[in-house]
C-alpha cells in the first residue's frame, strides 16, 4: 500500500518528461501547420517506438535512496552481495529477493501479492522485471537476488511485461470503481494507472464469482478478487486460522471458506488493508466516505495495553474509520478487531453536559460552575481518609497525576487505577512491565503464560508470540483455565498449584525450562485481582530465577497488563493506602471506571463520575463530568513493555466535555486547593518530577533487575484456579461496551468460539 | 451505386445479428467450467453434521496409504485418500468425507477442500453408480463426441451432469484422456461395488449406438468388454490389420553409429 501513487507520480513525471523531450509528435502537434490528424494516445512511446528506449539518458538520475525507508541490515560484510539495478550498484545482503534489492535501491516495483509480511506465493507476476541473461522476464519477488545481477526494472521489455499482466488481471475485474469502497486507495487503481495500458482487447463475458459471508466486520465483493492470496496467507500464518482458502481452478477459482463459516479470528480486519482490491473492505465502513476526504490522524489505541499505533481517519466531527500505523516494536502494521472497529462507540452514550442527580434519581444538566462547586463542597465536608479517587482503564497519565494531585492536597492518598488489585507492587518497574519488550519476543525459544490469554488480552503480543513460534519453532506452556490459543500450546494446569510444582522443582516442565537458552514467563495482569498473587508472584520469580530467566543481557520475567492506563498509573504511583477504603469512602471520585465493583461503596457516599460515556458506574453516580475520549485529547499512555506513547486529537470533543485533567484543575480551583499547572507542558513538568520516563516519547527505558531483593515465596495459595481474565474480547471497556459493531461482533462471533 | 456497400453491411448486420442469436448466446452462458460450485450449500445429505469415517478395510488402505510418504508430510497423502473416500461414498465427497480426510492427514479441512475444488475428478454432487464420462477435447470432438453426449442424454433423460432417477447412471464430461488414437472415447467410472470393487475403464471407438448398448449392458450387471469397440481393430492398431510396418523396420542408416 501506499506505494501506488508515489510509483504513479514517478512514472508519470518520467513519461511526460520523455513525451516532451524526445516525441517529435508533440512537436509536430503543436506547430501550427499540423498537417494530418494524430491519435495521441501514447502511453508509452518506448513501445512504439522501440529505439526510443535505446537513446543514452542525458544524464545518470541521482544515488537513489531506498523505498520506504527499506533498511539494509548487513550482518557479516561477507554476505554482502552487489547488484545493479538499472546500473546502479547495491549492496544487499545475500539472501534478498530480487524486489528487495530494487526497493533498496529506491525502485519501487508494481506488486499485488507481495507482502514484506507474508510468505512469498509469486502469483500475481506483476513484479516482472527484466534481468540480464535471463531468457524471460523473472517474478522480482520470488527470484533471489545472485550476486553481480543485472536486473533493469524500466525496459521496454519489463514495461510490457506490466502492461501485459494488468491486461489479465482487469480482464475479470469488474469496472465498478465509483461504488468501490476501495477506490482511491486501492493498489490496482494506481498500478493500472501507473503501469497500465489503456485500452484491453478481452471481449469475452466477465465472471462473477458469489459474496462470501466472512461475519460483521469484512465485506466481501469477490468479483473484485484478483486472486492474489495475501487473505489466504495472512489468516493462515498471522492469524492463525484455517478458514480461508483459494478453492477452485482457471476462471473459476475463487477465495472462499468453503463451509459457510465466519472468520474467527480478533484480527481478521487486517484482510482489509491487505487485499491490494476491493474484494475484502471493511463492512463498517461501507459506502460512508471516500478516503480522500478523510482526515488522518496519527495516534494511540487505548483498548489494550499494548498502545497499538493507529490513524483515526475524521471527517468533520466524525471518526469514520481507524487504521493501523506501522511501528515496528509494537504492532508491526496491524490492529485488532476491537481496535480498528469500536469506533463507532465514539459516538453513542457520550456524556455531553455535566448532571447533578436530584432528590428523585433524575440526572438534571447543569452549569460546570455548579457541578464543581457541588462537588468540591461533598469533598470538603468529608474526612480527608473518607475521599477516594479510581482511575479508570482509559485514563491518561496527566489526568491520573492530577487526580493523584488533587486528592493528595484534599489530604487523601486513596487513589488508585482499577485492575491493579490490591496493594500493587509499584516500586520496581520490572514488576509491572513486560520487561523482554513485544519484539524482544522474536529471540525467544520458550514461553510460559502463567494465568494469560495473550489472545485475547492483548491480540498484537500474541500475534508476536504465534510470529516467534512460526520463526523458531518456540515452544508455550500455559497455565490457566483452558482457551482459545492460535498456536499449539501445552496446557500444564489450571491453577497456582501447578505453578508452585513447577517452582519447587517438582514438575516436568521443569527440564524444558532449564534447557531453554531465552525462556520467557509471562504473567498475566488478571492476577492482579487476586487474594494470594503475593505468593504468585513470588513463585512466579521463584521460577525466573532458577530458569535463569532474568539475566543482564536477557530479561523474560514479563507482566501482561491489560488496560492502557496500568502501566502510568504504577509509575506515578497511584497506590491506595488502605485497601478496604472504597467500602468506607464517603467520597468517591470516579475518573472512567467503569469495571470497579461499587456494590460495596456505603449508600451515602458521594460519588463523582467523571468519564465519557455513559457505562456501568453511571447508574451509582451522584454527579456527572463530561469528559472527553482519547480521540479527542493529547493525553500520554504508557504500553505494557513501559514504552510511552502521546496520543493526538483526531475530533472535537462532543458537548460541554473537558479534557480530564482540565476538569480536575478546575475542580482543585474551586476547592480552594489550587494545583499549580494551567496547560499540558505545566502538567507534564510535574509528572517529570514523579515518572520521567513517560515523558520520553516512544522509548523503553529498561527497567532495573534486582532480583537479590525479592522475598522467597511463603503464604497461602488458593486451589482456585486461574480465571478468564477477558471474558468477551470485543467489550471491554466504555468504549467497546457503548459500540454496536462490537455488540454484533460479540453476539455472533464470540458464541462461535 | 451503392449496392456493393449495402450488401456488405448487410452481411454484417446477420453476423451481428447471430452474434446475439439465441443459440449463441445459450452456449455462452453455458460455458462448462471443469467443476460444479466452488462453495458448499448446506444439503440433507450433505452437511458437515453427517457423521462420515472410512470402513475398517479402507481403514487399513490408508495406513498403507500413509506408509508411502514420511510421517511428517502426511498431507501429501490428501489426493489418495480423498479418491479413497469417493470410492466409498459412491463416487462423490461430502463435506464429511473431506472433514474426515483433514483429520487423518492433520491439517485444516479448507486445506483439503482447496485440493478437491482444483480436481474435476472429484465430484462434490452426487454421482451415478455409473459415471459415465465423455471425451470432450478436440480429437474426441472431432470423431463425433457431442453425438456420443448426446445420444446418452438423450437415452438416459438427464441433463449433463445430472442423475438419472434410479441413481445408476450420470453423464459427465472430461478433457482429454490421452485415447485420441481411438477416439471418440468414453469413461465408465464404476462406483456400483463400493471401493473393492472400484473400476474406472475407458471404451474407446464408441458410436451412439455402441455406447446406448455399452450402458444397457451395465444397467444389466454386464461386463462389457473395454477398450476399443471396433471389431476391426486391435486395440490402437489400424483398422482390418496392419497397412504399413510389415516387417522388422530396418534401423535408419543415419543412425549407424559406429559409421560416423
Ligand atoms: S480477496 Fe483480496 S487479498 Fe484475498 S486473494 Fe482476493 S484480492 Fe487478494
Ligand atoms: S508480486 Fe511478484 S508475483 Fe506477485
Ligand atoms: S481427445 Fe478424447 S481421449 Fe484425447
Amino acid at each position: 500500500m501506499g506505494l501506488g501513487i508515489r510509483a504513479l507520480r514517478a512514472t508519470r513525471s518520467s513519461a511526460l518528461g520523455r513525451i516532451y523531450s524526445t516525441s517529435p509528435i508533440y512537436h509536430r502537434i503543436l506547430s501550427p501547420s499540423s498537417p494530418s490528424f494524430f491519435r495521441w494516445i501514447v502511453t508509452t512511446p518506448e513501445l512504439q517506438k522501440p529505439d526510443a528506449a535505446a537513446e543514452p539518458a542525458p544524464q545518470p538520475p541521482p544515488p537513489p535512496t531506498p523505498v520506504g525507508g527499506a533498511r539494509v541490515q548487513i550482518t557479516k560484510p561477507e554476505d554482502a552481495i552487489e547488484v545493479f539495478v538499472d546500473g546502479f550498484p547495491v549492496k544487499i545482503p545475500k539472501g534478498m529477493t530480487v524486489l528487495q534489492a530494487c526497493e533498496v535501491a529506491g525502485v519501487d516495483i508494481p506488486r499485488f501479492c507481495y507482502h514484506s509480511r507474508l510468505s512469498i506465493a509469486g502469483n500475481c507476476r506483476m513484479c516482472l522485471v527484466e534481468v540480464e541473461k535471463s531468457p524471460k522476464p523473472v517474478a522480482s519477488c520470488a527470484m533471489p537476488a545472485l550476486p553481480g545481477m543485472k536486473i533493469k526494472t524500466d525496459t521496454p521489455l519489463a514495461k510490457k511485461a506490466r502492461e501485459g499482466v494488468m491486461e489479465f488481471l482487469l480482464m475479470n475485474h469488474p469496472l465498478d470503481c465509483p461504488i468501490c469502497d476501495q477506490g482511491g486507495e486501492c493498489d490496482l487503481q494506481d498500478q493500472s494507472m501507473a503501469f497500465g495500458s489503456d485500452r484491453g482487447r478481452f471481449t469475452e463475458m466477465k465472471r462473477s464469482v458469489v459474496d462470501k459471508n466472512l461475519g460483521p466486520l469484512v465485506k466481501t465483493v469477490m468479483t473484485r478478487c484478483i486472486q492474489c492470496t495475501r487473505c489466504v496467507r495472512f489468516a493462515s500464518e498471522i492469524a492463525g486460522v484455517q478458514d480461508l482458502g483459494m478453492l477452485g481452478r482457471g476462471s473459476g477459482e475463487e477465495i472462499g471458506t468453503y463451509v459457510e463459516r465466519l472468520m474467527t479470528s480478533e484480527l481478521s480486519g487486517n484482510v482489509i488493508d491487505i487485499c491490494p482490491v476491493g474484494a475484502l473492505t471493511s463492512k463498517p465502513f461501507a459506502f460512508k466516505a471516500r478516503n480522500w476526504e478523510l482526515k488522518g490522524t496519527e495516534t494511540i489505541d487505548v483498548t489494550d495495553a499494548v498502545g497499538s499505533n493507529i490513524r483515526i481517519d475524521s471527517r468533520g466531527p466524525e471518526v469514520m474509520r481507524v487504521l493501523p500505523c506501522l511501528n515496528e516494536d509494537i504492532n508491526e502494521e496491524w490492529i485488532s478487531d476491537k481496535t480498528r472497529f469500536c469506533y463507532d462507540g465514539l459516538k453513542r452514550q457520550r456524556l455531553s453536559d455535566p448532571m447533578i442527580r436530584g432528590s428523585d434519581g433524575q440526572f438534571r444538566a447543569v452549569t460546570w460552575r455548579d457541578a464543581l462547586a457541588v462537588v468540591a463542597e461533598a469533598a470538603h465536608n468529608t474526612k480527608p481518609e473518607e475521599i477516594v479517587g479510581i482511575v479508570g482503564q482509559l485514563s491518561d497519565a496527566e489526568s491520573m497525576m492530577a487526580l493523584k494531585d488533587f486528592l493528595n492536597r484534599m489530604g487523601s492518598n486513596n487513589v488508585w487505577a482499577e485492575g491493579n488489585g490490591v496493594n500493587p507492587q509499584a516500586d520496581l518497574r520490572s514488576n509491572f512491565l513486560l520487561n523482554t519488550t513485544i519484539s524482544g519476543f522474536g529471540k525467544a525459544d520458550l514461553f510460559l503464560l502463567v494465568g494469560s490469554q495473550p489472545r485475547v488480552e492483548a491480540p498484537m503480543v500474541n500475534a508476536r508470540i504465534r510470529k516467534t513460534i512460526r520463526a523458531t519453532q518456540a515452544k508455550v506452556a500455559y497455565i490457566g483455565p483452558a482457551t482459545d490459543f492460535n498456536y499449539d500450546h501445552q496446557h500444564l494446569g489450571t491453577g497456582a498449584q501447578t505453578l508452585i510444582e513447577i517452582a519447587e522443582g517438582r514438575h516436568p516442565f521443569c527440564s524444558s525450562l532449564l534447557s531453554a537458552k531465552n525462556p520467557v514467563v509471562i504473567l498475566g495482569a488478571g492476577v492482579f485481582e487476586r487474594m494470594d498473587k503475593d505468593t504468585i508472584i513470588s513463585a512466579v520469580e521463584t521460577i525466573a530465577k532458577y530458569g535463569k530467566v532474568m539475566r543482564p543481557e536477557w530479561k523474560g520475567l514479563n507482566v501482561l497488563l491489560l488496560n492502557a492506563a496500568q502501566a502510568a498509573s504504577l509509575d506515578l504511583g497511584l497506590v491506595p493506602e488502605a485497601n478496604s477504603s472504597i467500602e468506607t469512602a464517603k467520597f468517591l471520585y470516579l475518573m472512567g471506571a467503569d469495571d470497579v465493583n461499587l456494590d460495596k461503596v456505603p449508600g451515602d457516599a458521594f460519588v463523582v463520575y467523571q468519564g465519557h460515556h455513559g457505562d456501568k458506574s453511571v447508574y451509582r453516580a451522584n454527579i456527572i463530568l463530561p469528559a472527553s475520549a482519547f480521540s479527542e485529547k493529547e493525553g500520554i499512555y504508557e504500553n505494557t513493555e513501559g514504552c510511552a506513547q502521546s496520543t493526538s486529537p483526531a475530533v472535537p470533543t462532543v458537548g460541554d466535555a473537558r479534557d480530564d485533567w482540565k476538569i480536575i484543575r478546575a475542580l482543585s480551583e474551586v476547592a480552594g486547593v489550587y494545583l499549580p499547572y494551567d496547560n499540558l507542558e505545566a502538567i507534564r513538568c510535574r509528572i517529570r518530577v514523579v515518572a520521567p520516563n513517560l515523558l520520553q516519547m516512544d522509548e523503553k527505558e529498561a527497567p532495573t533487575v534486582s532480583a537479590a531483593l525479592k522475598p522467597e515465596f511463603t503464604g497461602k495459595i488458593s486451589k482456585s484456579a486461574f480465571g478468564t481474565t477477558v471474558e468477551n474480547f470485543y467489550m471491554t471497556d466504555a468504549i467497546t461496551r457503548a459500540s454496536k459493531i462490537m455488540a454484533q461482533c460479540s453476539a455472533t462471533l464470540s458464541k462461535r468460539k | 451505386m451503392f449496392s456493393p456497400a449495402v450488401g456488405r453491411l448487410s452481411r454484417r448486420l446477420l453476423e451481428i445479428r447471430q452474434l446475439f442469436a439465441p443459440s449463441q448466446v445459450k452456449s455462452l452462458s453455458s460455458r462448462s467450467f471443469s467443476t460444479a460450485l466452488n462453495y458448499h450449500i448446506d444439503s440433507p445429505d450433505n452437511n458437515p453434521d453427517i457423521p462420515w469415517d472410512f470402513t475398517d478395510a479402507n481403514k487399513e488402505r490408508i495406513k498403507e496409504i500413509l506408509s508411502h510418504y514420511p510421517s511428517n508430510y502426511k498431507q501429501s497423502a490428501v489426493i489418495p485418500l480423498l479418491d479413497l473416500a469417493q470410492q466409498q461414498q459412491g463416487g462423490w465427497l461430502t463435506v464429511s468425507a473431506m472433514n474426515a480426510v483433514a483429520k487423518v492427514v492433520e491439517v485444516a479441512p479448507i486445506r483439503v477442500y482447496e485440493v478437491a475444488t482444483f480436481y474435476s475428478m472429484f465430484n462434490r454432487t452426487k454421482v451415478g453408480k455409473y459415471h459415465l464420462l465423455v471425451c470432450g477435447t478436440t480429437p474426441c470432438m472431432i470423431r463425433g463426441s457431442r453425438e456420443i453426449e448426446d445420444a446418452l442424454l438423450k437415452h438416459l433423460g438427464v441433463k449433463r451432469n445430472e442423475v438419472t432417477k434410479d441413481g445408476i447412471f450420470s453423464v459427465g464430461e472430461m478433457e482429454c484422456m490421452g485415447c485420441c488414437v481411438n477416439a471418440p472415447m468414453i469413461t465408465v467410472a464404476d462406483y456400483s461395488k463400493g471401493s473393492e470393487g472400484y473400476t474406472y475403464n475407458y471404451y474407446e471407438d464408441v458410436t451412439p449406438k455402441r455406447v446406448i448398448e455399452i450402458v444397457e449392458m451395465l444397467r444389466k450387471g454386464e461386463a462389457p468388454s473395454v477398450g476399443t469397440q471396433n471389431p476391426q481393430r486391435i486395440k490402437s492398431g489400424p483398422e482390418g490389420g496392419n497397412t504399413t510396418l510389415h516387417g522388422e523396420p530396418k534401423p535408419p542408416p543415419c543412425r549407424d553409429l559406429d559409421a560416423c
